[in-house]
């Protein structure tokens, strides 16, 4: 392994920050890839929705990353710990150049590994996940070797707010805590639904920053889909923790459907096959026309 | 969970009472003793092995240090890759801190976390050697083994402690009698069910080398036998030779002493009795499997382990995958758990003494008769058909 302290190196290949004014129609082209997904077997549209601009801006302005230092052990690790909205991923990496724009037609063929959760078939994709609460557990693990080797660059993990039911959420933030990981940074994309209802009429979670600050870490909330509110909470974590010794959160607040105000109004699209028709429709109601009616039942696959 | 109710050195030091068959050596009893306090360092756990292995070994296991925590402290200064995890279970490996500083990893009772850690340590280059107790590690976690380690199969090596009888008083959620099952059906994990310390010991670089995800069945009993042929992984180690005709007494784990008693027994009785350390069930030696079942009238798979997914299940489809057939006796809990207490009782509550598990071999092929010949009250006779005289008949 090389040595992951030479940040020289890493630096030398990251891209270039992109300015918070080229972000909402890189968001718009990774919003559009989301919904040519959401047919010829669907997509879990809703979750990809409320991830894309997240996404967007840590790929473009937090992460120390770039398509050539893949594989760099300097790099930031980015973890998708809900995995469901990998279209957003996928759309993100597509339009930074990780992998090619033609392979998301593949979606769901066999020939390729592009399906409903992230793998590592797919470059940029750090671990697959599908399974909720594994992932802040894998990158504890990336982040003690961070900090054994003496290495600079930092791990960042999304996690759904409905992931926050599971009780390995809770045992890796207590573990992460007692090993004062603050080169680790959680991201709660927090749309208020899980797969089939709204999170504080199930199993209420509300208040999601008292809960991580009691389990000894700092937390901030952001509007997850303003550019220039994540650059003031997610920003500054590029070079320091909230807080020496202590692992930092954000609460991104978002809406599940975002960018699409016919997936925002109906829970049973937000995992949905559409008809060539439909997609065509709701690409021209991305680019502002009016509200789609759309007539594909949801898929029930939760 | 209830770690805390482990009440002794549930790793590495069982206590004497414990043991079935009291004939430890001298110094191999040195050898599995406390290990000196917390700050003494690699050399000292070293030292100790040297002095421990050359009273009680021969030559062919003379590189290798005498404690399974020597043997890690010795492995961790070899490799730098190396990290020791653990979900609070220090027993046999509690002077590691002092030596590997930082690459010691006690994550609390978190078993899931320490797996989900682990794989992400592998990851990054790491080789991490994982610490739980057996049922928490495999079934709390199993998830967690299963999609982290599993799918990405990743060099994690997870070390189950007292496995099977091992937990002895603990009882039923403490017995991992599931375990060899739950990681078999993982795809690329190798189940490794080492005899005793010096064969866990010897499996380590083996396994470290495998670069494969791989459960270790723990156990760091006194040899019941001498170890001659070296530890490879998917290989059997023929503890006793048996005769053509007669029955192969197929085990893993520290049951080879018991199982070695009974061949003996049996032997006394005139039933010639080969006995196969199995070591690693999976992969299995499938050849060493075969030629038994061709040459025995009996094949007896005993185990501290639920009979469905066990050996009696890995024998069961080597043969049928290989056309090959013999008559397959399995002596393992069954569909239940034991009855706690400590290890020597729970042996003999069990049936699982060296003469019990004879008895049951012996009825199996309707020679109970030849039981006359020893003291039947030695002998646990299943479905009571010992004679009137037989302490279950009284």
């Amino acid at each position: 392994m090389r040595s992951t302290n030479d940040t020289d190196t890493a630096e030398a290949a990251v891209a270039a920050p992109m300015e918070l004014d080229q972000l909402p129609a890189l968001a718009l082209a990774v919003r559009e890839h989301i919904v040519r997904m959401a047919t010829g077997g669907g997509c879990f549209i809703g979750a990809s929705l409320s991830c894309a601009d997240l996404l967007v801006y840590l790929y473009t302005r937090v992460l120390r990353l770039s398509p050539a230092m893949l594989g760099d052990p300097g790099r930031d690790y980015l973890f998708l710990s809900k995995g469901h909205d990998v279209p957003a991923l996928y759309g993100t990496l597509a339009e930074l150049g990780y992998i090619p724009r033609e392979r998301l037609a593949q979606h769901l063929r066999t020939s390729d590994s592009i399906y409903w959760h992230p793998n590592r078939a797919v470059p940029g994709v750090e671990f697959h996940s599908g399974s909720l609460g594994h992932l802040l557990s894998v990158a504890i693990g990336v982040a003690l070797d961070i900090r054994l080797r003496g290495g600079a660059n930092r791990v960042w993990v999304i996690l759904g707010d409905g992931e926050l039911d599971e009780g390995s959420v809770w045992e890796a933030c207590l573990v992460a805590s007692a090993f004062r990981l603050d080169n680790l940074t959680a991201i709660v994309d927090r749309n208020e639904f899980q797969a089939n209802v709204r999170t504080e009429d199930l199993v209420p979670l509300e208040p999601i920053p008292a809960k991580f600050e009691a389990f000894g870490w700092s937390c901030r909330t952001a509007d997850g889909h303003s550019f220039a509110d994540l650059e003031a909470a997610l920003g500054p974590l590029r070079a320091a923790p909230y807080v020496a010794g202590r692992p930092s959160v954000v609460v991104a607040r978002t809406v599940r459907g975002k960018g699409l105000p016919s997936i925002e109004a109906r829970a049973d699209r937000w995992f949905a096959n559409f008809t060539a028709a439909e997609i065509a429709g709701l690409l021209e109601e991305l680019h502002g026309g009016e509200s789609r009616a759309l007539t594909s039942e949801g898929l029930v696959v939760r | 969970m209830s770690e805390g109710t482990v009440p002794r050195a549930a790793l590495g030091n069982p206590a004497a009472g414990d043991r079935p068959v009291q004939e430890t050596s001298p110094a191999v009893q040195a050898a599995s003793g406390p290990s000196g306090g917390v700050g003494q360092a690699a050399a000292a756990l070293a030292s100790e092995s040297q002095a421990g292995l050359e009273a009680s070994q021969g030559k062919a296991a003379a590189e290798l240090p005498a404690t399974y925590e020597a043997a890690l402290a010795a492995l961790a200064e070899a490799r730098p890759e190396l990290v020791v995890m653990t979900a609070e279970n220090r027993a046999a490996i509690r002077n590691l801190p002092a030596v590997l500083g930082a690459r010691f990893i006690d994550v609390g009772i978190c078993e899931q976390t320490m797996v989900g850690a682990a794989a992400g340590l592998a990851l990054r280059g790491r080789t991490p050697v994982a610490h739980a107790l057996a049922t928490f590690l495999v079934m709390r976690a199993f998830e967690f083994i299963r999609t982290d380690v599993g799918i990405a199969n990743l060099p994690v090596t997870l070390v189950g402690a007292v496995p099977g009888f091992l937990s002895d008083g603990n009882g039923p959620t403490h017995q991992a009698l599931e375990d060899v099952a739950l990681m078999r059906g993982i795809p690329h994990m190798q189940v490794v069910c080492p005899a005793d310390e010096q064969e866990l010991i010897a499996a380590l670089p083996a396994i470290l080398d495998s670069r494969a995800p791989t459960y270790v069945r723990y156990n760091a009993m006194p040899p019941a036998v001498t170890h001659t042929a070296p530890f490879e992984i998917g290989c059997a180690e023929v503890a006793a030779p048996g005769a053509e005709g007669g029955v192969t007494l197929l085990t893993y784990g520290f049951l080879l002493r018991e199982v070695m008693a009974a061949r003996q027994v049996l032997e006394e009785c005139g039933v010639p009795a080969a006995v196969l350390n199995m070591r690693t069930l999976k992969p299995l030696d499938e050849a060493a499997v075969l030629r038994a079942a061709r040459r025995s009238r009996l094949l007896v798979a005993v185990e501290d382990h639920f009979q469905i997914g066990g050996l009696y299940s890995i024998v069961a489809e080597v043969m049928v995958r290989h056309g090959v057939h013999c008559r397959l006796q399995s002596i393992s809990l069954g569909e239940r758990w034991f009855k706690p207490a400590l290890l020597a009782d729970v042996l003999a509550h069990e049936g699982f003494t060296g003469p019990a598990i004879a008895g049951k071999v012996l009825a199996e092929i309707g020679e109970l008769g030849a039981l006359s010949i020893l003291d039947e009250t030695l002998v646990d006779i299943p479905d009571g058909r010992g004679g009137p005289s037989h302490p279950a008949r009284r």
